[in-house]
């Protein structure tokens, strides 16, 4: 089916979307040509992931038309879009983890006859697999594949069902470098053979390695599309949040003072009963910050959730403050004034059909400011909420508002307000700005900054390996539950810690 | 084609609307039921709304059938918003009987003029004690409170039992297995003279009040709300799981043997068979159709207590077993749960240039 290069494929036009009391899509022009990496751009909101699913029939327009190949369409479900040849991966992969990779594909494939051959779709699958650059064993189960792996799965489903319009959602956000240029690669090929490639995405790296063309939403409008090769990173991001990027990042040496957390030897299983930390020894200091390197499950959640108090260590020990904390409670944990930005906003950091302010003294409920006694008062509340709202710039409609219905960015403002007012000490701050735009990001990392300047430790975990070097003094790249090394912020490249984060040891990468 | 869709946030008209048009479908499903039995529905619902609401004595009954059941009901509100299932009110409520009959009967206490705080006190401890025990195995081990309360319930139906066939029996019952009766000061004093509502009626209200006050006003409570949105965020804040649920099931179990207690003291005057209808499980539907809120549980039981009233009298005029009223209720709680659910989706008919477009490939 794939068309001529060139060829209009896709053609959106005047899409509007209305979800409750915002509109995601106002009037959005798109086009998708064969052959191109079309790279869609924007901060979180501004309505990329809104577009894109009523493209592949998941949600339906309130306006607007789509042509394909020239005819006039409506998807009215992800199938229905499937079966013209328009597929999509999400964040979020939908694969059945004790499954094969070709059982897999099978499960999602068009209708076929009740016998399956199994050795012949392996032989397929393997051979597509081969062409497009993806190495993925064929009967190898989706539980055992790295996320990349799972990631090459989904894209073989897509062309398996014949896609000839593939649209990936943030597809690098849990990749290592090597994986995001391997992803590229099979990204070119696909293109090169008269497919399109639709990219979601705000890095603006990405859009300058492997983007034909862009096209910049902000605040649900289209703000121009524009060719990969006549523009720079610069008029991208000023498209983007409609001013120049800062470099607020100006950071003055600072002496650290004495050591707030100490583990040494840490060991612990993760949530399956596997080996998750193995003998993991850090250090952090006041007026540190330390970032944690690595790609997701190589033991970063285990790490975080021992310091927090949330889980067992089978072995090891570990120092807040100065004291042994070993096996200490999340209450004796917070008592130590340890301030906790969680991985999982929605899931652990917020209650979310509670108000905002009542979120924002999630942890301080029982200070003595907050009423006398079992008595809460809730005066004291509103008033504490209406304080940080104000500070922290938390867009909500009231301090009442359930914090359930606040923006990603403003969840994580919420959070990290409530973590900072307590003036903590240490600060574990996990994954702190996923998923949050430009904006939202840059004042939570000002924030972390502050906190730093102020005298706290800070232990930093992210996947972003730019923001773990943007605010590190000192960076420790983890993999396989064990350090691979600790480097000075500004003595390693890019590239080295990229290898560690691999597996490869110091000595072995330098 | 007409198709449901999830809502992406929910009806601002659910609040109301689930639980009336749940209880309206229930009573036409039971019409179907009753209409199957050989009964005209529309005589016996006419006979059934008749009695409790017709005359001032209906109003009087149907309160006092409310006074247990707006207990009960915040007995399993309560642990239901740390999303704890408490099906025990009705255990709950014959320990708070029987402890308010030992302080009566088998204390000094009873013939003195602070026999009806002390018998109270009583049956709020001993309802409390009883919900310590899956509360206790909730905490400690894990074990599931649905089961464990719903199963002492039969234990508790069965000490009474015991209690009046044996050791509590009245030498001068004539065989009947009934404890002696309360003496007059152990009685429970009418709130409206000539009546049967008593101060019961002026407790259930203030524990109506009380919990809400805890609910939004205490450090407590706001562990119990946070609990129950979010444990995993409570376990983040450094929220005490184990102790929260000891707390919170010692209240629920309070709650409901002060209602037992009242029945005791005031309805019956003495520990009985029969005591409750059923106000225990009554109380779950009074929870849910309450959607969980302290004050809607005061006006829910006075509906359910009504319900009661009136099967009692569509007994009389139309000789209808009392299950029916089980029957309208667990239609009710069936209606309602299943509103619940339904209420989270909308219908959506296609549009006609949709379908149009549908069917052009």
């Amino acid at each position: 089916m794939a068309g001529e290069p060139g060829h209009l494929t896709v053609d959106m036009r005047g899409i509007t979307k209305r979800f409750p009391g915002v509109v995601a899509n106002d009037g959005v022009d798109f086009e998708i040509a064969a052959g191109e990496i079309h790279a869609l751009l924007g901060e979180n909101g501004a309505g990329k992931s809104t577009l894109m699913k009523i493209l592949y029939g998941f949600y339906q327009p309130d306006a607007g038309e789509i042509r394909l190949r020239g005819t006039r369409h409506r998807f009215r479900s992800p199938r229905d879009a499937l079966r013209q040849g328009i597929g999509m991966v999400f964040q979020q992969f939908m694969l059945v983890p004790s499954f094969t990779v070709v059982e897999n594909i099978l499960l999602s494939g068009p209708a076929h006859t009740w016998r399956i051959d199994a050795g012949r779709a392996a032989a397929e699958i393997a051979a597509q697999a081969a062409r497009y650059g993806m190495a993925v064993d064929p009967s190898a189960r989706i539980w055992q594949l790295s996320t990349g792996e799972q990631q090459r799965v989904e894209i073989l489903k897509l062309l398996a069902r014949g896609a000839d319009v593939l649209i990936l959602d943030e597809p690098t956000s849990v990749l290592t470098p090597q994986e995001t240029r391997d992803l590229f690669a099979t990204l070119r090929r696909l293109a090169a053979e008269g497919r399109a490639v639709v990219i979601i995405t705000h890095k603006l790296a990405e859009v300058a390695s492997v983007a034909t063309r862009v096209t910049v939403l902000r605040g649900g409008r289209r703000i121009g599309t524009v060719s990969a090769a006549e523009t720079s990173s610069q008029q991208l991001a000023r498209m983007m949040i409609g001013r120049d990027a800062v470099d607020y990042v100006r950071r003055d040496e600072l002496t650290p003072g004495p050591e707030v957390l100490g583990v040494e030897d840490l060991w612990a299983q993760s949530d399956r009963g596997l080996p998750a930390l193995r003998g993991v020894s850090l250090s952090v200091r006041a007026g540190e910050i330390v970032g944690i390197a690595g790609v997701a499950g190589n033991g970063q959640r285990e790490l975080g959730e021992i310091v927090a108090g949330l889980r067992r260590l089978t072995r090891g020990t570990l120092r807040i403050g100065g004291y042994d904390r070993t096996g200490a409670s999340p209450l004796d944990v917070i008592r130590c004034g340890v301030g906790h930005i969680p991985e999982d906003r929605q899931g652990v950091g917020v209650a979310p059909r509670l108000g905002v302010a009542d979120n924002l003294v999630l942890k301080s409920y029982r200070d003595p400011r907050f009423g006398r006694g079992p008595l809460l008062d809730r005066r004291a509340v509103t008033c504490h909420a209406r304080d940080l709202i104000a500070e922290f710039a938390i867009q909500t409609p009231g301090p009442d508002a359930p914090a359930g219905t606040l923006s990603g960015g403003n969840l994580q403002r919420l959070i990290l307000a409530r973590e900072i007012a307590g003036r903590p000490r240490l600060i574990l701050a996990f994954h702190p700005t996923r998923g949050l735009d430009i904006g939202a990001t840059e004042s939570i990392h000002r924030q972390l900054l502050t906190q730093r300047r102020a005298g706290a430790a800070v232990l930093l975990i992210s996947e972003d390996l730019d923001e773990v070097l943007l605010l590190s003094d000192r960076v420790a790249v983890i993999f396989g539950g064990e350090v691979m090394g600790v480097v000075r912020a500004g003595e390693a490249s890019a590239e080295e810690i990229g290898l560690m984060m691999g597996g490869a040891r110091r000595a072995e990468a330098s | 084609m007409i198709r449901a869709r999830a809502r992406t946030e929910p009806s601002p008209w659910a609040v109301v609307a689930v639980p009336v048009i749940s209880t309206l479908g229930a009573f036409l499903a039971g019409a179907a039921l009753l209409a199957l039995a050989g009964v005209n529905p529309l005589v016996a619902y006419l006979d059934l709304v008749s009695d409790p609401f017709g005359s001032v004595f209906g109003w009087t009954e149907t309160i006092v059938k409310a006074i247990p059941l707006i207990l009960t009901g915040l007995a399993v509100l309560l642990p239901a918003r740390m999303r704890l299932w408490n099906i025990g009110a009705e255990g709950q409520l014959q320990l708070g009987a029987i402890g308010a009959s030992w302080v009566v009967l088998w204390t000094p206490l009873g013939h003195t003029p602070v026999a009806v705080p002390a018998l109270l006190l009583a049956g709020m401890a001993a309802g409390a004690l009883w919900c310590l025990i899956p509360a206790v195995l909730r905490a400690w081990l894990n074990v599931n409170e649905t089961i464990t309360t719903l199963l002492l319930n039969y234990i508790a139906l069965l000490l009474v039992d015991y209690l009046i066939y044996g050791p509590w029996k009245d030498p001068a019952s004539r065989g009947f297995p009934l404890s002696a009766p309360f003496p007059p000061a152990a009685r429970l004093p009418a709130l409206i003279p000539g009546t049967r509502v008593h101060l019961g009626l002026l407790l259930a209200l203030a524990a109506v009040a009380a919990t809400m006050f805890l609910l939004t006003r205490t450090r407590f409570g706001f562990e119990i709300r946070v609990l129950g949105d979010n444990p995993q965020a409570a376990q983040y804040a450094g929220i005490n799981l184990g102790r929260n649920i000891l707390l919170v099931m010692a209240v629920a179990g309070a709650l409901a043997g002060l209602a037992g207690a009242g029945e005791a003291s005031a309805i019956a005057g003495r520990l009985e068979r029969g005591l409750s209808p059923g106000y225990g499980y009554t109380g779950i539907i009074v929870a849910w159709l309450a959607r969980l809120n302290p004050l809607a549980t005061a006006i829910v039981a006075v509906l359910l207590g009504a319900l009661f009233l009136g099967g009692d009298g569509l007994q009389i005029s139309l000789g209808l077993p009392i299950a029916v009223v089980s029957m309208l209720q667990g239609l009710i709680f069936f209606f309602v749960l299943g509103g619940e659910r339904l209420a989270g989706y909308r219908l959506a008919a296609p549009t006609p240039r949709g379908a149009a477009a549908a069917k052009s490939r």
